[in-house]
């Protein structure tokens, strides 16, 4: 009889690991807005499964529990019931003797909690309290809500210039989503279930690498009403873009010398080549919008400009810089990561020849920061991170990008200071090493670790912890803000000052590309609402009818980068596109939601806005 | 490997181009069919008779029933014929042991969320669910039964059971896209999904027109009107009730589907019928029609160029009563405040036609026979008591409870012969006939109308231009020296688009007319269902059949009609006529009335406060 036997993996155990993955990857697809009791009751009859049976609380209480929750979604219960579901998960949270347990306690009772108005209406009317619909995943996802089932099809058959059009219908930048959107449509993709999500990004860079000559949109009839837009970044020129093709006459204020916004003077040419960005923008600029560059609008000229217009969208963006707060912030070589970026975008290149660069923050600017550095020749730069680097707001893909240029993680050291040399140049960041600890709002918290100061020497500090929105000026005009942003209504107008409208980074505060698009979709839709207007932005674009055939289980097709060594020279874009072959394998393996599952009886498709 | 499939490639570029035909295989026989055909469509095409459940075309192709599956080849799971396209040179499998095994499957979980007591259901006999179950043969059926169990007041004219319903989503559709209503929704999501009134609310609560839509296009006993059956047995067995009966005229288009007369049954057969059952006076709805065209048509006369610049409306559907005064409260003013044939014959019948007969009308037992659900909702406004204090019709039974009325006396309708009505109340004109399909009322108005001003009788089918199916339809005719401009919606999607229209100045009318169901009282919520089939358009037509062969063909023709006034009523608009005929469209409220009333109230806040 052998003492210890070698660890097999069992034919069961290999099913067992199988159905658990498949479990998380469904988990992960998020977007199907389940009803909570029902979810809540699953969770808690999934816990179930992992209780060993020992202690009491678990044992019974979990399946007490679910029983109890049965009878919310059928009719059976009280309001009783509901305080009855409270007290049991309080107990056993309280009460059993390990996590299995107790955490699945806890978490029923914040389900309970957290979603009373849904317990109470399954009680009292016997139906979920929110009608939150399931809809297509990727569509319900993009918060342009574009059709992505639609233009996937039109590229599985070739047909890419319909494909663009169709994006085009909510989105006048596929170009640029193309090649830098955050996709959170992928997310959401219910391929996911199945495999991987499908490479939605890709495949729309590929529909615009395919496009041929774009086709013209289809203008309104000139309504004589015209409106002035305030910023030309995306929410901006969304915004322009859909007034024009609505017929009113549009004239956008750029401070800068050029269009784009952050598109521009964040975003770096690696990314979004300069060309490619002209090209996005002159074609929208050329459906009839006004641009007027230069034209810095404060708070005195905006009331001019409000006097002239018959409505005004303010979409100035989030430029300005945040500071840490911290001695030395001052000193020559210290800048911010908005002046760094907006100096290249001014087609000024800095010279880091030799140079060893410290970047503070861990989001994609700092990335972006981080590896324009490199290309500036740059010696070394750290990116310097008071939490892990597991926890970096970054996407993992532009902190692997950074990493494989080059670019050094200092994870887990709070800048304290930073010194001078005897040139009364920046010569060091001070650093205070961490330990990462508890959580706190959301995500985990770091402390001073038992351990001295380090100092980094290095030429130059970038601070890229975020951006601030110039509102003070606007604030004189009786624009009210929040923390510095713009408050708006749910309808992106402004309340105390009638047909002004904002919205995209100054409204809520640095975000993403598509959200600042349809930040300016929805103030179009509005604006030519307050304007006395109901056009309706559509496409006549008839949509492939699904493939019958079985695809099986199929990998999803990654964009692959230029060599680090090679693209970590120039500003030259890094990503390559999908091959011809590619595009098609992986425009097959979308599901069809708009198609397949509720998308047939609702949300599949909408022809019009 | 994955490849791209040439043939969906083609067939989509087809159906941009229209009319291209594709060649595929339906258990071993070749055919081909039009590029855009659904494999349900090219399956039947090819004699193989794929069941359905949920389906309902152009309505509901939602695939949700999964019964309709079939196997596709190159695919290892099956796909809903129903809405899914044929390609060039698919091979399709219905009877494949995969299909076989799915739809058994699919139909024994239906079946396990279903009251199969079909002994005692309405709609046992003629239930697609009980077909398909049936078909299948699922003797050995054993899954666990467990039922939603969700309440309904008894009480209200339309009754759903969710103990029967199978979750097809054929009620949201039909009211959502045909009816504009939006009484249906999904209450509960994922396994313990509900389809109910939408939000969880009480249906006392919402704007339902009770047009009986979604009872006609349930594929079980779901949905259904409430039975009034055992009120009529009860004023039957009752020896100091006098019982009149008054059948709407477009019954003689369907009563008797259940024994094959198809929609030349009549009228004659029916009135025999009633007559052996016990009923003491059979009266003819149609010659309350004709007096609803000389009062509405003198209304008509008066309200042209009305200051409110919008046309007068016509008001015999109750339905589209309801619609109107919850989604168009702007408009109500412009309705006319002729009552509906029905309530002006209930009217009558405990007034003049007590009179004649010398009777109490305290004692007369007034049932109707209509097409129609809403009807019974109209019967009990407390607005409609003029006559005596009693209501004025104090029951009413849709055809489809006549059919169980008939069926539970066992009536042997080929022994029936064809009788008369009773008179003076039993002879209607062509007129009065087509008041069931869509523009009947519109044309029965104008040909009145043109009398009442150029002094003539009107040209046979002169204003033909206001009948058939199109949902929304409109005309010019001269009448006298001016131009009369008209529109007929029927299905309340298109009323709401024709009111806003309306509303918004888009378009401007002298009259309006209409009915809330879909070809008029024809495809009334209250006719007999025949799943998957709409019947309206044929048995509008016979209703046309049975104008042309009237012996009077216009209202004011009607010896009838000639005699209530010079007998009673003396002229449209007297005094009497106002009292019994009219009503105030305005004395009882729709939900989205009293909530906005509600709302408006000044001290509502106060009110409410202990």
């Amino acid at each position: 009889m052998a003492r210890f036997h070698l660890m097999e993996r069992t034919a069961e155990q290999q099913v067992m690991d199988e159905l658990h993955a498949s479990v998380g990857r469904r988990l992960e697809v998020s977007s199907l807005a389940p009803c909570p009791v029902e979810f809540t009751m699953s969770f808690v009859g999934m816990c179930a499964t992992q209780s060993c049976g020992k202690c009491t609380p678990c044992r019974v209480g979990l399946r007490v529990l679910r029983h109890m929750l049965s009878d919310v979604l059928t009719g059976r219960a009280t309001m009783g019931t509901i305080d009855d579901i409270e007290r049991l998960a309080r107990g056993a949270y309280l009460s059993s003797d390990c996590a299995i347990g107790y955490e699945a306690g806890a978490m029923a009772l914040r389900a309970v909690r957290g979603f009373r108005d849904d317990f109470v209406s399954h009680v009292s009317s016997r139906s979920c309290f929110a009608g939150t619909a399931p809809s297509v995943p990727c569509k319900t996802g993009c918060p342009a809500g574009v059709d992505v089932p639609g233009y996937l099809a039109l590229v599985r058959v070739g047909r890419n210039a319909d494909a663009v059009r169709l994006i085009r219908k909510d989105n006048p930048f596929p170009l640029v989503c193309g090649l830098v959107c955050e996709h959170p449509c992928e997310r959401n993709c219910r391929r996911g279930m199945v495999d991987d999500p499908i490479n939605i990004r890709a495949l729309k860079r590929f529909a615009v690498e395919h496009e041929g000559t774009p086709k013209e949109p289809v203008r309104a009839a000139s309504t004589g009403r015209r409106v002035a837009v305030v910023g030309g970044g995306p929410a901006g020129l969304s915004c322009a873009y859909y007034l024009t093709l609505m017929g009113h006459s549009v004239t956008v204020f750029e401070a800068r010398h050029h269009l784009g916004g952050m598109l521009r003077y964040g975003i770096p040419a690696y990314r979004l080549p300069r060309e490619k960005l002209d090209e996005e923008i002159s074609w929208i600029v050329g459906q009839g919008v006004e641009v007027r560059l230069g034209e810095k609008v404060d708070g005195e000229s905006l009331s001019v400009i409000r006097g002239s217009f018959d409505a005004v969208y303010l979409a100035i963006g989030a430029h300005a810089d945040k500071k840490l707060g911290i001695a030395g912030e001052e000193l020559p070589g210290v800048e911010s990561a908005v002046d760094m970026l907006r100096s290249i975008g001014n087609g000024k290149m800095p010279d880091f020849s030799g140079q060893r660069v410290c970047v503070v923050g861990g989001g994609n600017v700092a990335m972006d920061v981080a590896r324009s550095s490199i290309r500036c020749g740059a010696e070394r730069v750290y990116i310097v991170y008071r939490r892990r680097a597991a926890d970096m707001t970054a996407q993992d893909e532009e902190i692997e990008g950074a990493r494989a240029e080059g670019c050094e993680l200092l994870e887990l050291n709070a800048p304290v200071r930073i010194e001078a040399g005897e040139d009364g140049r920046v010569a060091s960041l001070v650093v205070q090493p961490q330990v990462i600890g508890e959580w706190r709002r959301g995500r985990p918290a770091p402390h001073a670790a038992d351990a001295s100061e380090r100092h980094i020497p290095c030429d130059r500090v970038i601070v890229a912890i975020g951006q601030a929105i110039e509102s003070a000026p606007f604030e004189s005009l009786g624009i009210p803000t929040s923390w510095g942003r713009i408050s708006t209504q749910t309808d992106a107008s402004i309340a105390e000052l009638e047909g002004v409208f904002s919205g995209g980074d100054c409204q809520t505060g640095p975000a993403t590309v598509i959200k600042a698009i349809n930040a300016g979709k929805v103030a179009a839709g509005n604006i030519d609402n307050y304007l006395g207007f109901d056009h309706k932005i559509e496409l006549d674009v008839d949509i492939p009818s699904p493939q019958l055939q079985d695809l099986g289980h199929c990998a999803r097709c990654e964009t692959t980068l230029r060599e680090a060594g090679e693209r970590s020279h120039d500003f030259q874009e890094i990503e390559l596109g999908l091959t011809d072959e590619e595009a098609l394998q992986e425009a097959s393996r979308c599901l069809r939601c708009d198609h397949f599952g509720f998308g047939s009886f609702r949300g599949g498709r909408e022809i019009q806005w | 490997m994955v490849t791209l499939d040439a043939n969906v490639q083609l067939a989509s570029r087809g159906t941009r181009e229209g009319s291209r035909q594709v060649t595929l295989t339906v258990d071993g026989t070749q055919l081909s069919v039009p590029a855009e055909s659904t494999i349900l469509d090219a399956c039947r095409a090819a004699g193989a008779n794929i069941p359905t459940l949920c389906y309902l075309r152009e309505l509901n192709e939602i695939g949700s029933c999964r019964v309709c599956v079939v196997e596709v080849e190159g695919r290892d799971r099956l796909v809903a014929s129903c809405n899914n396209q044929v390609g060039e040179g698919m091979v399709v499998r219905t009877n494949s042991p995969k299909v076989r095994l799915a739809r058994q499957e699919n139909v024994k979980l239906l079946l396990s969320q279903h009251d199969a007591t079909c002994t005692t259901c309405v709609r046992s006999g003629n239930c697609s669910l009980q077909d398909v179950s049936n078909d299948l043969g699922l003797v050995d059926f054993t899954y666990p039964t467990i039922l939603a169990q969700t309440s309904w007041p008894k009480d209200f004219p339309l009754i759903r059971n969710n103990d029967k319903c199978i979750r097809c989503m054929r009620c949201i559709q039909v009211c959502d896209k045909v009816q504009a209503s939006h009484v249906w929704g999904i209450t509960n999501r994922a396994t313990h999904t509900l389809v109910d009134v939408v939000g969880g609310k009480s249906i006392y609560n919402v704007d339902c027109t009770l047009c009986g839509q979604c009872i006609t296009h349930c594929p079980t006993g779901a949905l259904r009107e409430r039975d009034d059956v055992a009120r009529v047995y009860d004023a039957l067995a009752d020896p100091d009730l006098t019982c009149v009966v008054q059948i709407a005229p477009s019954v003689r288009t369907s009563w008797g589907d259940h024994w094959g007369l198809g929609e030349e049954a009549g009228m004659g057969r029916l009135v025999c019928a009633l007559r052996r059952m016990g009923f003491d006076y059979v009266v003819n709805t149609d010659v309350a029609a004709d007096l609803t065209i000389m009062e509405e048509g003198s209304e008509l006369l008066g309200h042209l160029g009305a200051k409110s610049g919008y046309p007068l409306f016509t008001s015999c559907c109750p339905a589209w009563m309801r619609f109107v005064k919850a989604h168009y409260p702007q408009l109500v003013g412009d309705v006319s405040t002729s009552k509906s044939p029905q309530q002006m014959f209930g009217a009558l019948l405990k007034s003049y036609y007590a009179q004649l007969l010398g009777k109490d009308p305290h004692r007369l037992f007034s049932l109707s026979i209509m097409p129609c659900v809403a009807k019974k909702a109209e019967a009990e406004y407390p607005s409609m008591r003029d006559a005596c204090g009693d209501p004025d019709v104090d029951c009413v039974l849709t055809v489809r409870e006549l059919e169980r009325l008939l069926r539970a006396d066992h009536v042997d309708v080929a022994s029936l012969t064809e009788e008369p009505f009773d008179e003076p109340l039993g002879t209607g004109t062509g007129a009065g006939i087509i008041f069931g399909a869509t523009g009947g009322v519109m044309e029965a108005a104008l040909r009145t109308a043109h009398y009442l001003v150029c002094g003539h009788a009107p040209a046979d089918d002169m204003f033909g231009d206001v009948r058939g199916l199109d949902g929304w339809k409109e005309a010019i005719f001269p009448l006298g020296d001016k131009r009369l401009r008209v529109a007929v919606a029927h299905g309340l999607a298109n009323a709401d688009a024709l009111c806003r229209a309306i509303v918004s100045g888009e378009v401007s009318y002298d009259f309006v007319e209409v009915m809330a169901c879909p070809g008029g009282c024809v495809g009334g919520g209250g006719q007999p269902i025949h799943d998957g089939e709409e019947r309206a358009g044929a048995r509008g037509a016979a209703l046309y059949g049975f104008d042309k062969r009237s012996q009077w063909r216009n209202s004011y023709e009607n010896p009838a009609i000639e005699r209530c006034y010079r007998e009673y009523f003396e002229r449209p608009l007297s005094d009497v006529a106002e009292r019994l005929l009219h009503t105030d469209q305005r004395a009882w409220k729709m939900p989205a009335e009293w909530i906005a009333e509600a709302e408006n109230a000044p001290d509502a806040a106060d009110s409410l406060r202990p």
